[in-house]
């Protein structure tokens, strides 16, 4: 048995202040011999008699070497030209957001329960909330939720508070897979009954199926620009959902910047992915989920809410509020089990928004689209590739050839393009489908290198 | 809002700071052709422009944000002594890390041979978890504690389900934390909820009789909410076993026995770990987090999907061929980016790190109840580990409440100890120091608690309208409830 004495100098830790003299003076005042002493509740039947078999400790130096060993065997956007989307996005991120969340005091801070000293977590949340509000059209929006899926979730379980008797649910197939497989998942066991409705072949939601499919339903959720990049008309999604909650998920949030706000026709809830403002891909996580609402509903929102008021001197100030929704008081009948969120990305994306404001935010958008149409007109003219779906798009385009997406996907990986998504990660009989999505990061020269090696891998295979 | 409550903000919200005409960004070139827009997307789908939305240069946000920084406390600027939120020591390396490039920019729907590196860390921080938790599975899913709780939750109701007969209820001490019966229900449960004994505790005779046939699990804090240890744990597991019901740990508070003792050995069938807890990872205000969680051998079936795997050859792949697993908890592949940081924590710790951090954790919370027993009313006096639960009994007398103690905390630098909670304690201080304390910022911590002891006698006024010194003093919150403002309105 090698377990180390904790006095001992070789068992200090560069994270663990407290050593050796330390330590005995502090078993005085306590009156015990040894630390061991203090973990007599723990029955020593279930104590470990040695260490852990894991690696470490590591010196930085180490950590460094293996970590960046890793990293370096993945193949990114960081040394390719990418062309992913379908839910996660490469948009510029400007260099005072990273800065700026490094700060200690937003980094290291906790939840603001104690808001006299966390006036700066809450005031940035509140206007947070009110970025969301602008883009959206709606009227109240909470501090975030953990990402896109589980915030359709989260709006999911609301639209069937609201409403009695019923407990049926529409949702678009051209919602992103992962947010409808993630549904499913949480509705399991709370017998609430999932219709999904196609789309036709323009790649909008199939309005006949839709009409037909709210009978008896509580809500309907659809996605505009939805998974296959196609802009949905929500005038016609609303003549078709009469009378039931209409929640719009949006999942690329930049388009929030040039397209009409689900609040201007009608939607009760727009709920969505926030990670294209200025986050990262980082191989899924973290994103930040963000909900807004009807005035109305916000007593049924979950998770955190932020609110102004004044202290007794009669300065303004922000709080957490209407926290009698929240899991901490309300216990098994909260609006929602959400405790930790995701602050710090929130506060990521709400100095992004900032900073792009007003203009910026129609010119990323602006430029998405107009590349997007570049790239668009160009693989028009490739000889046997296909843009199937005619219906206006974002920045995402669904493109066809007659080969294997995973064929075509390898002819543009070899030059150093990663070229998009097969569909068929997701549909059946869509084998040569993929996904391409453009950003204001694409240069007109990635977008004509695109067409080209594109165009030879088509005549080649 | 009134000129006045504006001319007396701490900093302007950055919509007050708008001037039409400012920016803050600059895009590059467009290059294409300026193709009219409405050839591109007909103008009935696109709005006129974003109403009342902020024009500030970069220079008013950088100024903006930093000033909002500075009416926030932190962990890197003292003790946070937050019971049950282990708010530790921050390492940057770990910041570092989760940067670079390679794993930073890499794309969640990647093809598995251009990610080896990232999947090969998941699988890496699943072995490390493994044996951390002493269970032979881990999913890296869930992003936060409740996440967990829901996850571990549906599993257990998948696997009864299984069995033929989900059952009705999950059990749950009335010490937990609010997120497990509200992860219970949305996993479609009802509760029941334990008493616990003089200690602290459940006593095996509560939990026997609370035992049917309709019980799914018993969901339990270990340690619990007072830091006691349930000594009686594994007859309680088998208890539980004997009516095939699982045993759900919310493990908030591994911190106090991490590589100490392991929850698998305990019989313990599900466990959440919040990796922004025992693994170091930021809070950054209130997240992100991560609660990946880990199973016996007879819930691996029911894990979410995807799950990562090791061939053969040594490749990585996800695996999502489970057809009894309870689906998938969220888009992509977790809080990836966190993971990153727990796992480079793991490495620095090592297995002596690792067990050091529960053995200063503890010493460093009894050594605050040793010198603070004097002077606070002590509601459980079993032995407790990591945190300390102290009442406000000694000075309602001088109606002087918990509320104004943590309060009053401020004005000598500390953020305030968890109040009011675990529920079981009227008026509860519950302190958690953490590893991360010297013994110089403990006894400062313990003088001012003592001070105020002292002042709650002599001089209550002064702690009962504390805070005197932070950016702002006791807030309105009945009026931001009663009449909510909860957006900037021009």
């Amino acid at each position: 048995m090698t377990l180390p004495d904790p006095t001992s100098p070789a068992s200090s830790h560069r994270y663990i202040p407290n050593a050796g003299e330390d330590i005995r003076e502090m078993l005085d005042v306590i009156g015990v011999d040894s630390i061991d002493r203090l973990f007599e509740t723990i029955p020593d039947a279930v104590k470990l008699r040695e260490l852990l078999d894991i690696p470490g400790p590591w010196s930085e130096v180490e950590s460094r070497r293996w970590f960046r060993g890793l990293a370096a065997r993945n193949k990114t956007g960081a040394d390719h030209v990418s062309f992913l989307g379908a839910g996660a996005y490469a948009h510029y991120q400007p260099a005072c957001i990273d800065q700026l969340l490094l700060r200690s005091e937003f980094l290291t801070a906790y939840t603001p329960y104690q808001p006299e000293v966390s006036q700066g977590t809450l005031q940035s949340i509140f206007e947070y909330q009110t970025h969301q509000c602008l883009l959206t059209g709606l009227d109240v929006a909470n501090a975030s939720l953990y990402d896109g899926s589980t915030a359709l979730c989260e709006a999911v379980l609301l639209a069937e508070r609201l409403v009695k008797g019923k407990h049926k649910i529409v949702l678009a197939q051209s919602i992103h897979p992962h947010y409808r497989e993630t549904v499913r998942t949480y509705l399991q066991n709370l017998g609430i009954e999932i219709v999904e409705v196609g789309w036709g072949e323009d790649g909008r939601i199939d309005q006949g199926a839709l009409r037909a499919a709210t009978d008896g339903a509580f809500g309907v959720a659809v996605q505009s620009p939805n998974f296959l990049g196609v802009v949905e008309d929500y005038e016609a999604i609303v003549q078709a959902t009469e009378g039931i909650t209409r929640i719009a998920v949006i999942a690329e949030a930049t388009s929030l910047g040039i397209l009409t706000p689900p609040g201007q026709h009608g939607f009760d809830i727009c709920v969505g992915e926030g990670q294209a403002w200025g986050i990262p891909p980082q191989f899924g996580g973290p994103y930040v989920g963000f909900m807004v609402v009807r005035e109305a509903l916000k007593r049924h929102m979950p998770g955190r809410l932020v609110g102004e008021t004044v202290d007794v001197d009669g300065k303004r100030a922000y709080v957490l509020t209407l926290a009698t929704r929240e899991q901490h008081i309300r216990r098994g009948k909260a609006t929602s089990n959400i405790c930790t969120n995701e602050a710090l990305i929130a506060l990521a994306a709400n100095i992004y928004l900032s900073l792009m404001g007003k203009e910026g935010l129609r010119d990323v958008a602006t430029q998405c689209l107009r590349k997007t149409a570049y790239l668009r007109g160009k693989l028009r003219e490739i000889g046997g590739v296909e843009l199937p779906l005619a219906g206006p798009v974002y920045n995402e385009l669904l493109v066809r050839t007659p080969f294997p997406a995973g064929t075509i996907l390898a002819a543009l990986e070899e030059q150093k393009i990663l070229g998009g998504i097969p569909l068929s990660m997701f549909f059946d009989g869509h084998p040569n489908d993929f996904l391409v999505a453009v950003t204001e990061l694409h240069t007109k020269e990635n977008l004509d290198q695109y067409a080209a090696v594109l165009s030879a891998a088509v005549s080649r295979s | 809002m009134t000129e006045h409550t504006k001319t007396t903000a701490l900093e302007p919200l950055i919509f007050e700071r708008s001037k039409p005409g400012r920016r803050g960004y600059q895009l590059p070139d467009l290059e294409v052709p300026e193709q009219d827009l409405d050839e591109i997307l007909p103008a009935a789908l696109r709005r006129s422009e974003i109403a009342d939305e902020v024009e500030v240069s970069e220079v008013d946000v950088i100024r903006h944000f930093t000033r909002l920084s500075k009416l926030n406390v932190s962990i890197d600027a003292g003790l946070y002594p937050l019971g049950s939120c282990t708010m530790k020591h921050n390492p940057r390396i770990n910041e570092e890390i989760a940067r670079t490039p390679g794993f930073a920019q890499s794309h969640p729907l990647q093809a598995e041979h251009q990610v080896q590196g990232n999947l090969e860390l998941l699988w890496t921080l699943e072995q490390t978890l493994k044996e951390i938790f002493g269970l032979p599975r881990v999913t890296l899913q869930p992003v936060a504690g409740a996440h967990g709780e829901l996850t571990g939750i549906l599993m257990v109701h998948k696997a009864l389900s299984k069995s033929g007969n989900a059952r009705k209820y999950i059990l749950i001490p009335d010490s937990a934390h609010g997120t497990n019966p509200a992860s219970a229900a949305f996993a479609g449960y009802e509760i029941k909820e334990l008493k616990s004994n003089s200690r602290g505790t459940v006593d095996l005779s509560t939990l026997e009789a609370a035992v049917t046939e309709d019980v799914a699990a018993l969901m339990i804090t270990v340690p619990n909410t007072l830091g006691v240890f349930e000594s009686e744990i594994k007859a309680m597991a088998d208890i539980l076993h004997a009516k095939g019901a699982y045993l759900y740990c919310d493990g908030a508070n591994l911190n106090s026995f991490v590589g100490i003792a392991r929850p698998g050995d305990m019989g313990i069938d599900v466990i959440h770990s919040n990796l922004h807890k025992t693994f170091s990872t930021p809070h950054g205000g209130g997240g992100p987090g991560a609660g990946p969680v880990g199973v016996s051998e007879s819930l691996i079936p029911y894990l979410p999907t995807p799950t990562v795997e090791r061939r053969e050859d040594g490749t990585f792949y996800l695996d999502d061929s489970h057809p009894d697993s309870i689906g998938r908890m969220r888009a992509f592949n977790g809080n990836f980016n966190v993971l990153v940081r727990a796992l480079t924590y793991m490495r620095s710790m090592g297995p002596t790190g690792l067990r050091r951090i529960a053995q200063l954790a503890v010493l460093n919370a009894n050594y605050i109840r040793a010198r603070l027993k004097k002077h606070y009313h002590l509601p459980y006096d079993a032995p407790s580990l990591h945190e300390v639960v102290f009442s406000d009994k000694l000075q309602t007398p001088h109606d002087v409440h918990t509320l104004d103690i943590a309060k009053r905390l401020m004005d000598f630098g500390f953020h305030p100890p968890t109040i009011y909670f675990p529920l079981i304690v009227s008026g509860a201080l519950m302190i958690e120091p953490t590893e991360s304390e010297p013994k110089e910022e403990l006894d400062a911590f313990c003088d001012a608690m003592i001070a105020i002891a002292h002042e709650s006698q002599e001089r209550p006024e002064l702690v009962r309208s504390a805070p005197h010194t932070t950016p702002v003093r006791r807030l309105d919150e009945a009026r931001a409830a009663r009449q909510p403002v909860l957006r900037w309105k021009p």
